[in-house]
């Protein structure tokens, strides 16, 4: 008997709880009122006039180009101003490295789809840089269920939100070109110096390149683009009379793993 | 009915003080991990999914085995296994709630979570994740605890959890076959993009939890009044005997295929669990003794006098468990993900405190079990069905 | 009712956890927080939108900017009387109200709230 009210007493409790949640989320999405004064127009959202636009930004690197000395002001040049911090020079700790852009051998830049037997002398030796894709069709976009990683339709950049990421690291899983890196801990305390234009992370969440997209914003290059004495060339890959593209139409270059259909934005002459 | 958990003799409340014990300190753990970040598990930029993830892949296998219980009993009306589908069901349960505490645990911002489903992006597999595992919950219990309280009352079921019992059947199906996609569809993992690992998946599933539920009512039958009975014990062996068989023939299909084919980059991932790859090799003496375990378990299994000498099949149980928990467990994840996208090695080994976390949420499982096991034993005494 | 004295014991316990805040805190109340305005704040006469607005408000605006700079890539506010603004917690807000702890945290502290935001978002008065 004692079972039969206790359960119709837990019942009424739960039905309780379930009516004031939803009435309490209901007024929650009632409009809001402004309140502001003396209102003209609503607020609205623009870009700056400077900014740089494109439909699909891509990348040509000129592997000719580069030497060891290069590679190091690449990732300076982008890890610097986006405060990417250094847990290899700081806690000597490999496990928990960040990294957006870095350099790495022929046969780990292109594992597969191009072979190393016998590999002519200037590609042998020289280390290439590797990225972010920020490929066409992006496995990673696919896979975030929170759509925290996204691929911007207005240029075709595949950016992080790091205010929805879960750091559920399924986009690192997904990804084909280990771009991504994940912040194992605060990053802070391995950051040499944080450029106060820029924030930080916080642990818990995925970071990686973002083709520079607040330096786009402003009408500049990407930092790397800057740095590479134009060994790495910049551009819309769908207009056709961008420099990018009169590249791609003299030169032979490569994308990393064409076969899995990514459908990559940043090309290798090489 | 929860009040026949409330009654019980010295072992059982030691057995619930130890769990405790273990759920407490791999919650201070986590705590731990909450302040300073996932850097206190050994995961690192390469190996980003660890021991966290495996466990509940491995578990999501055990949860989706209730349906080998359900199906032959509700569908098929095989009346054997009557007295011991809620023991199915309950399992289903301990195990999904478990695999939801492994990925709250595993996430980087746990606080985000609900961002999954006010976002709701049905293109990504976790989201599917999310909805089928807390469906399979919500059935298990729904399924299971009327069920058993219909069972009490001396009454037939409720004609509407008919529907809900045929949908649960498919659902558990569900369950791991979207586990299998979070990994099946990855482009840059070659040791997971195969269309057999959904196959394998279930496969392992249906010899390992059958395997484990064996166990337990042989553990029942040994510290409670409830028997089981040999028959649904012998037909749950032929169930894991089967299922062990398929997983491992899926198994040697992979092996062929990789190495008959010899494409480097797919035999690179066995190599390294099975030989070591470019020097590093510390699964290998783990995934041989998988190897091991499973295949003495299947000999075992097939010899018709060794599956029904219930202590034989008790070890042959064990064996098939343990081995298909190292293979899913250990060796699935570290397998795909070395070498690296860029055929880079970096190895991969639990920390400590990631291992004390993972034993808090697996005690917090057994928790819940041992509760919802101790109301099933109590009904049955109450309603007489407990000796046979 | 044989339970009545566990009940009755049980009612009040939980009386007293529901009510802990109230007389935990009695005669202890503080005055409402002073925040102070830097000179350059000031000189502004009116932030991007008018106070009161933006005391009840400025979460939401700044959720909103979030969306619209990461995701839509528009980083220029223009508020109701036509005046752009950099949509930037670091570069516009914190520009004018540099003296984030006596401003920003003066309030914080008081209603017990920690926003995430100053994990990543940097402000003047950090040292590094």
């Amino acid at each position: 008997m004692m079972e039969n009210s206790r359960r119709s007493f837990l019942k009424i409790a739960g039905y309780s709880i379930l009516g004031v949640s939803a009435g309490s989320m209901l007024i929650g999405m009632t409009p809001k009122l402004t309140g502001a004064s003396s209102k003209t127009a609503l607020p609205e959202y623009i870009k700056r006039p400077e900014a740089k636009t494109a439909t699909r930004w891509g990348m040509v690197i000129d592997t000719r180009k580069i030497d060891h000395e290069m590679n190091e002001k690449l990732q300076e040049a982008c890890h610097e101003i986006h405060n990417v911090p250094d847990h290899i020079a700081k806690f000597d700790n490999k496990n928990h490295e960040i990294k957006w852009i870095w350099a790495t051998e022929f046969k780990h830049a292109f594992p597969s789809d191009q072979d190393d037997q016998f590999m002519v002398d200037r590609l042998a030796h020289v280390e290439i840089p590797v990225l972010c894709n920020h490929c066409d069709n992006p496995p990673c976009v696919q896979a975030c269920p929170t759509k925290a990683t996204f691929k911007r339709e207005s240029d075709g950049i595949v950016l992080m939100d790091f205010h929805r990421c879960i750091g559920c690291r399924f986009c690192m899983a997904a990804c084909p070109y280990g771009a991504r890196s994940f912040n194992f801990r605060d990053p802070r305390p391995a950051i040499e110096k944080i450029d106060m234009a820029f924030p930080t992370r916080m642990k818990g969440v995925v970071e990686k390149c973002n083709f520079c997209a607040e330096r786009l914003a402003k009408g500049k290059e990407p930092a790397c683009v800057e740095a590479s004495e134009g060994a790495l060339v910049f551009g819309d890959l769908n207009d056709p009379e961008s420099e990018i593209r009169k590249l791609l139409a003299e030169q032979f270059a490569i994308r990393r793993k064409p076969n899995l259909g990514t459908f990559p934005s940043v090309f290798y002459i090489v | 009915m929860l009040e026949k958990a409330l009654k019980g003799n010295k072992s059982y409340w030691m057995w619930l003080g130890g769990l405790t014990v273990l759920i407490a300190v791999g919650f201070i753990f986590y705590l731990r991990q909450l302040e300073f970040g996932l850097g206190i598990t050994g995961m690192n930029r390469d190996v980003t999914w660890g021991f966290y993830i495996a466990q509940f892949t491995f578990l999501v296998g055990v949860a989706a085995s209730a349906v080998m219980l359900v199906l032959p009993y509700y569908l098929h009306d095989y009346k054997a296994f009557g007295k011991i589908t809620v023991l199915g069901e309950f399992l289903a349960v301990s195990a999904v709630l478990m695999c939801m505490l492994f990925i709250v645990v595993d996430l980087g911002q746990p606080m985000r979570l609900l961002n999954v489903i006010i976002y709701p992006t049905p293109y990504s597999m976790l989201f599917w994740d999310m909805i089928v595992l807390n469906g399979y919950l919500l059935l298990n219990i729904v399924i299971g605890w009327n069920v058993l309280d219909a069972e009490r009352n001396g009454v037939p079921y409720e004609k509407w959890l008919k529907p809900l019992i045929y949908l649960s059947i498919p659902w558990a199906v569900s369950i791991h076959t979207v586990t299998a996609f979070l990994y099946s569809g990855l482009p840059g993992r070659g040791y997971w993009l195969t269309a057999v690992l959904a196959p394998r998946f279930l496969a392992s599933a249906f010899a390992g939890g059958p395997a484990f539920l064996i166990l337990l009512a042989l553990l029942l039958r040994k510290f409670t009044s409830f028997d089981a009975g040999k028959k649904p014990i012998q037909t749950l062996a032929k169930i894991v005997t089967y299922a062990a068989i398929a997983n491992l023939f899926f198994f040697l299909c992979e092996v062929f295929v990789a190495f008959y084919s010899q494409i480097p980059e797919h035999m690179d991932h066995l190599k390294y669990l099975f030989v070591g790859l470019h020097g590093h090799g510390v699964l290998v003496p783990w995934m041989w003794t998988s190897m091991f375990l499973i295949v003495t378990a299947i000999v075992l299994l097939i010899i018709p006098a060794a599956r029904q000498n219930e202590n034989v099949l008790a070890v042959a149980c064990a064996f098939i468990f343990i081995g298909i928990w190292i293979d899913k467990g250990l060796g699935m994840i570290s397998g795909g993900f070395v070498p690296n996208p860029l055929h880079e090695v970096n190895e991969y080994v639990p920390s400590g405190p990631e291992i004390l976390i993972t034993l808090g949420v697996y005690a917090t499982g057994f928790l819940v079990l041992t509760i919802l096991y101790k109301v099933v034993v109590g009904v049955k005494e109450e309603t007489g069905e407990s000796r046979r | 009712m044989k339970d009545k004295g566990k009940i009755v014991a049980g009612l009040i316990i939980f009386f007293m956890f529901v009510t802990f805040p109230f007389w935990y805190n009695h005669g202890a109340a503080s005055t409402a927080p002073e925040v102070v305005l830097t000179p350059k704040a000031k000189a502004a006469k009116t932030c991007i939108a008018d106070k009161e607005f933006m005391r009840t408000e400025h979460m939401q605006i700044l959720d909103e900017w979030r969306d619209t700079v990461v995701r839509d890539g528009q980083r220029v506010y223009v508020n109701e009387h036509g005046k752009e603004y950099v949509a930037s917690l670091s570069d516009t807000c914190m520009d004018c109200h540099s003296n984030k702890a006596e401003f920003c945290d003066r309030c914080h502290n008081y209603a017990s709230v920690t926003p995430y935001c100053w994990d990543c978002h940097t402000y003047p008065e950090e040292k590094k």
